[in-house]
């Protein structure tokens, strides 16, 4: 690099430059969060079934398999339109009940995690409110 | 080693380089229920087998850059670290937190887990690379601030190069960030939003500042180029990383209930993000072919042309190959995430910690490099590991490939478990690319203990 382009000049660029994209980037988090309501079902968050649900979908640490709006891990089917896939709330709730203890021989299988039929309803409260945030027309099919 | 404090990094590097152990057998092992889907189940489902990969993988790494940085930072500030013994305890402090982290992931139930350790109080948990328990978010944050504390005290006494600056700006950022650990909102996109500020902002962000400081200060080292040049080359770096990256954190926002405007913006400044990593490899061999003195660790110099090589195929080009939005359509949430997330954080992060520890530990260990015999296995461990991480990259992007095609291209779209099957032969492929890794980490570990030669540093 030539000698006119000094350290100092290139520390200006990279506080400079720096600054500005922050500066960009926060206008744009603001942005976002005052259009997200419109996209977000933030309405259905007034359901504690909702709220407790997202509590079980963390605490039982769902995401270490499955995707949900493609986030997370890939070992299981993604999550966010489950709902729709399996048709109603009943046949996610009716799916996680019936998951065999001892697994699958060769097979993978979701875990036994012997929830409560409350708590079989918050969790299906919760993923019929993920899927019902708009995101952008993804997954690209019902087969997430 | 030109001060004595800087030797408190030692325990920090043989930590670092156990749990990279284990962040690989637990790999291997969900490398097999991939396709052995019963295998250790139900006493180590797949999550729990990826909770300790991925969390291994995040706490050595820290571990691996909290050593490089008491190793560079008295050196950099030309005097002895502020207090070598808060250092000592942090450490042991650190280490225990995540022994007991895993041994609780391994042993109790994840929700027994957050009942038992106050998840209820604040619940942060269960949010992908987020699952530590509060208390352990806590010790972290306890940690950093205890370590940035001594480093920053030492830069403050001291003298205060571009280096030591970077470094800084890269480990304050990184501990600013980690609090949005502690946000968790209801609201499921607002959720998602503030979790990548840690994730994004981290790998894709402010630690590539971490890693250009500690390529940079052992590319001075090893050969002798002036110090204007290479800090030079430095902030270039950083500026194109940070002026791609913190917008590119757009990438992310396509899907999950972000306004569609985020597809445009991500897509372009992402698409900028190879940039800085390429800038890395013409750094390294520039360097390199430019240097001034002969070092004799050229385990060392390997080691950082292979981080910029890596870094750019891993974080660049396979980061490229599906940042676009409308090929993210198609590709978000598949094999291809993970072809990337593999070579990325080995050639970025790991290669980046590795050619520390390569330069350091020698003179930590009184010598100016390890024998000719040690440094020959070490570069073998290099190779297999580095050819290993290509091919487990190649298939798993094979099985992506495959997974997008047969599950959400073709006519007649199949079911996740079908596709699953179908794309198994690479599974395996990548579970038997992972046992040749494995042999490459041992003998990494062998080359330890291959006495150095007698000559003093």
């Amino acid at each position: 690099m030539s000698e006119a382009f000094t350290t100092s000049t290139a520390r200006n660029i990279f506080y400079g430059g720096t600054m500005f994209f922050l500066l960009v980037f926060l206008a744009l988090t603001y942005q976002t969060e005052q259009v997200i309501p419109k996209r977000d079902k933030r309405e259905m968050l007034a359901d504690p079934m909702v709220v407790a649900g997202k509590k079980l979908w963390e605490t039982n640490n769902c995401i270490g398999c499955h995707t949900l709006l493609g986030e997370g891990a890939y070992f299981a089917p993604e999550l966010g339109n489950v709902v729709k896939r399996l048709g109603s709330k009943e046949a996610v709730m009716g799916f996680i009940q019936s998951r065999p203890a001892e697994g699958i021989p060769g097979r993978r299988s979701m875990p036994q995690f012997n929830f409560t039929e409350q708590q079989l309803k918050e969790i299906a409260a919760f993923l019929d409110y993920v899927g019902q945030i708009d995101a952008a027309k993804w997954p690209p099919n019902i087969q997430g | 080693m030109q001060y004595k404090s800087q030797a408190v990094a030692k325990p920090y590097f043989i930590a670092a380089i156990a749990l990279f152990v284990a962040q690989i057998l637990f790999g291997l092992i969900m490398g097999l229920q991939y396709v052995w889907g019963d295998f250790l189940f139900p006493h180590i489902p797949f999550n729990v087998a990826r909770m300790v990969h991925t969390n291994a993988l995040i706490v050595w790494l820290l571990m691996g850059f909290m050593g490089a940085a008491y190793y560079l930072i008295p050196e950099e500030a030309e005097t002895e670290l502020h207090s070598p013994g808060l250092a000592i305890a942090m450490f042991w402090i650190f280490l225990v937190a995540a022994g007991l982290t895993v041994v609780g992931y391994l042993t109790v139930p994840y929700a027994s887990l957050a009942k038992m350790t106050g998840n209820d109080l604040l619940p942060t948990m269960g949010r992908e690379f987020l699952e530590q328990p509060l208390i352990t978010k806590v010790g972290i944050v306890i940690v950093a601030l205890a370590f940035l504390f001594n480093i920053s005290m030492t830069v403050l006494k001291g003298r205060k190069t571009s280096i030591a600056t970077v470094l800084l700006i890269g480990l304050w950022g990184l501990a600013v960030l980690f609090l949005f650990s502690f946000y968790n909102p209801h609201n499921v996109v607002r959720d998602k939003f503030y979790w990548w500020w840690v994730v994004h902002l981290w790998v894709e962000g402010v630690w590539e500042l971490i890693l250009g400081a500690i390529l940079a200060f052992v590319l001075i080292k090893v050969t002798g180029v002036d110090r204007e040049v290479i800090e030079k080359w430095l902030y270039v770096i950083i500026t194109l990383t940070l002026v791609s990256g913190i917008l590119g954190t757009g990438h992310h926002y396509y899907w999950i209930g972000t306004p569609e405007s985020w597809q445009l913006i991500g897509s372009v400044f992402s698409a900028l993000e190879p940039i800085p990593f390429f800038g890395m490899t013409l750094f390294a061999f520039n360097m390199v072919n430019r240097r001034r003195r002969e070092h004799p660790n050229k385990a060392a110099t390997l080691w950082a042309l292979g981080t910029g090589v890596m870094a750019f195929l891993g974080a660049g080009v396979w980061g490229f190959l599906h940042t676009l939005s409308p090929v993210n359509y198609y590709t978000h949430g598949t094999q291809i995430t993970a072809a990337h997330g593999h070579m990325a954080f080995y050639g970025a992060y790991v290669m980046a910690v590795l050619t520390m520890i390569s330069y350091a530990m020698p003179l930590m260990r009184g010598r100016a490099a390890n024998s000719n015999k040690a440094q020959v296995v070490e570069m073998w461990s290099f190779w297999l590991m580095t050819i290993a991480i290509v091919f487990i990259t190649l298939f798993l992007t094979a099985a992506g490939i495959l997974q997008v095609w047969l599950q959400r291209v073709s006519d007649s779209p199949l079911p996740f478990m079908v596709a699953q099957d179908q794309v198994s032969l690479f599974y395996w492929m990548r579970e038997w690319s992972g046992v040749v890794f494995l042999i490459g980490l041992v003998v990494y570990i062998w080359s330890f203990f291959i006495p150095g030669e007698e000559k003093a540093a």
